[in-house]
């Protein structure tokens, strides 16, 4: 473990905010929410945050980019594949969103290859930020996300006067290269043990009630389990907004984009998700998910039991997003879990 | 079934990567469905697999997963029919030969050949469920010696709807297979002499070993619960049954979500399935 100065980290991020060909992008109060925003300067980082509206998953999977380009030029015919390999410096990432990160590299590097993807995060370097505030709506702690002790390139602890610095990576090592830091001392290691041992914990105000490990028996006892799924929806406005603020939905449509008036476009990917009303109808009237309930129980059963079959994943991390951000007030997975626990309980007695 | 997540065509910058499909014949059928020959640059085969599909792409319109309906031992160009339903569907009807589409694949997992190697067959195909099947039917008829019995049973909403009349003729005339056929109602408009009534009308009639013949199904998602009710009353064992499946795609790699059934993903699971792996999904609504 290294330790840095905070004033020596902010020279370091300026130098880099300089001269680095990537943007540099990092927590910032918007006056509003915390959002991940172009940094302009150091000091507008703001690492003492709860939450960020978006994951930093937006920089590594945009929320609209360009996978294809297609030309006519007179008679031939042109498909060219585009990854754009435009990777970022990343600047407090909360130790939850970089498991999620972790989870769709699994997918989208190890699993199944995807180049546009995998340029993008090949090229980014991820410097997470230990936790100082947790959201009213984060169980994170539940989930065994709060911490994490891999998925970066460096990690962040405030210790007041310093920085505590873990290293991930060799591309975060060199990123220290330039700047003045020192081996921490016992006190210091100790130190960040304890702030991630007890004072990250005490940060949440809700928790699951059992180990998320049962998760995915829990809902394969609940698929059935209408009665609850169809209570849980009903107020539902299908505006997939949770889905949008998830840190691991990852599905996505293709459109097919002519540029007017040219014998050229584009296809480009977009974010999608399972509560929408439309995502799993074919052309010619079929919807194999019509009932709002079957996309509510889909996208529970997709998070706690169908990901960790395929990848062994658990792809809620508990950063209660889904849950602030929801416009109809529903979404709710720490409660969900609890109750369709509860349920299982009470069946068995 | 063999498991295929690559494209064969891999070439680009990223797995997104068509290439050109020069559309060398288009033929209509009398419905809605139309049936296009796509050769690939070079004359390249397409080495697909019976039962698996392709991404087809339209320029400026979009792009959707069609199965492939001809037999990969049938050399050069492979082929699509395709139905009229969609933005894509339409724009590829007022397509021509001489024009180009992007192709991506083959992908999936079809009907692998070796493992119905000296079985009796039986196909159910209902309506454009045919397309995909025809791809299987015509590769155990190409290589006839290595199949056992073979036996299609084919139904349509109405006689319009049929597909491929040429053969249907051949198959219902010649020794190598046994062919039956239905039209679930003729309209006055309309000529058929054959028998009327829904596809399960005529399924127990096929004189078929019930214990040992695979059944390879594929039709409209509504005809998957009845035919299989009546397999199962028949006697067919659950484990002899294979399925081909249809959903929204638009990757074709098992990432975009569209496709899933359960924790199943059409495009890379399927979209043939062994019927005993999808049987207790409810999504997959068998």
């Amino acid at each position: 473990m290294k330790v840095i100065d905070k004033p020596e980290f902010e020279a370091l991020l300026d130098e880099t905010i300089a001269s680095d060909r990537r943007d540099v992008v990092g927590v910032q109060d918007d006056g509003e929410k915390y959002v991940f925003d172009d940094l302009r300067s150091a000091a507008d980082l703001a690492l003492e945050y709860d939450v960020t509206m978006l994951s930093p998953k937006k920089y590594l999977m945009p929320q609209r980019e360009t996978i294809l380009e297609y030309r006519d030029t007179d008679g031939e015919f042109e498909w060219r594949a585009k990854a754009e390999p435009d990777g970022k410096v990343i600047v407090g990432i909360h130790p939850y969103d970089l498991v999620a990160i972790e989870q769709l590299d699994k997918i989208f590097i190890d699993t199944l290859r995807d180049e546009p993807y995998r340029q993008k995060r090949e090229n980014s370097l991820l410097i997470g930020a230990n936790m100082q505030d947790a959201s009213e709506t984060a169980f994170a702690a539940s989930m065994g996300t709060a911490t994490t002790d891999s998925g970066y390139d460096l990690m962040l602890t405030d210790l007041g006067e310093t920085y505590a610095v873990n290293i991930g990576t060799l591309e975060g090592k060199e990123f220290l290269n330039s700047a003045d830091v020192r081996k921490a001392t016992a006190q210091e290691v100790q130190e960040v043990e304890r702030i991630e041992q007890e004072d990250v914990p005490d940060l949440f105000e809700r928790e699951l009630d059992f180990s998320p490990a049962l998760l995915p028996t829990i809902l394969e006892e609940n698929y059935d389990n209408m009665e609850f799924w169809e209570d849980y929806s009903e107020k539902c406005l299908s505006c997939g907004t949770c889905n949008m603020v998830c840190p691991t939905c990852y599905c996505f449509s293709v459109d097919m984009i002519r540029d007017l008036g040219t014998n050229s476009g584009r296809e480009s990917r977009r974010w999608d998700g399972c509560l929408l009303e439309d995502f799993a109808s074919v052309a010619g009237d079929e919807n194999f998910r019509e009932e709002v309930a079957e996309r509510h129980r889909h996208r529970f059963m997709r998070k706690g039991w169908y990901i960790y079959e395929r990848y062994g994943d658990i792809a809620c991390i508990g950063c209660g997003r889904c849950t602030s951000e929801c416009v109809a007030d529903v979404a709710d997975p720490c409660d969900v879990y609890n109750k369709l626990h509860q349920e299982v309980q009470a069946h068995a007695q | 079934m063999r498991s295929s997540t690559t494209a064969k065509f891999d070439i680009g910058e990223n797995e997104y990567q068509p290439v050109n499909g020069l559309i060398t014949r288009t033929r209509p059928f009398t419905g809605a469905d139309k049936l296009f020959e796509i050769q690939l640059p070079d004359g390249e085969e397409l080495g697909h697999q019976p039962g698996q599909f392709v991404q087809l792409l339209v320029p400026g319109v979009g792009e959707a997963p069609f199965s492939v309906t001809s037999s990969p031992t049938k050399p050069g160009p492979f082929e699509l029919t395709i139905r009229a339903v969609g933005n894509v569907t339409r724009a590829l009807h007022n397509m021509e030969p001489g024009d180009t589409v992007g192709i991506r694949g083959p992908y999936g997992s079809g009907f692998d050949p070796d493992v119905f190697e000296g079985e009796d067959i039986l196909f159910i195909a209902g309506g454009i469920g045919l397309a995909p099947l025809r791809s299987m039917i015509n590769y155990t008829l190409d290589e006839r010696e290595r199949f056992g019995e073979l036996t299609t049973v084919y139904g349509c909403k109405e006689p319009v709807e049929q597909l491929y009349p040429d053969e249907l003729e051949e198959w219902a005339e010649g020794d190598a297979m046994e062919y039956f056929e239905t039209v679930d109602q003729c309209p006055q408009d309309q000529e058929w002499d054959g028998p009327t009534g829904v596809i399960t009308s005529i399924i127990p009639e096929v004189d078929i070993d019930v214990e040992t013949t695979k059944v390879l199904v594929c039709g409209p998602p509504v005809m998957y619960k009845f035919v299989l009710q009546e397999l199962d009353e028949m006697g067919v064992p659950d484990g002899n049954i294979y399925l081909s499946l249809e959903r929204n795609m638009h990757c074709g790699r098992g990432l975009c979500g569209h496709c899933q059934i359960n924790e199943l993903y059409v495009c890379t699971d399927g979209p043939v399935f062994h019927y005993p792996v999808v049987r207790d999904k409810q999504e997959a609504e068998v």
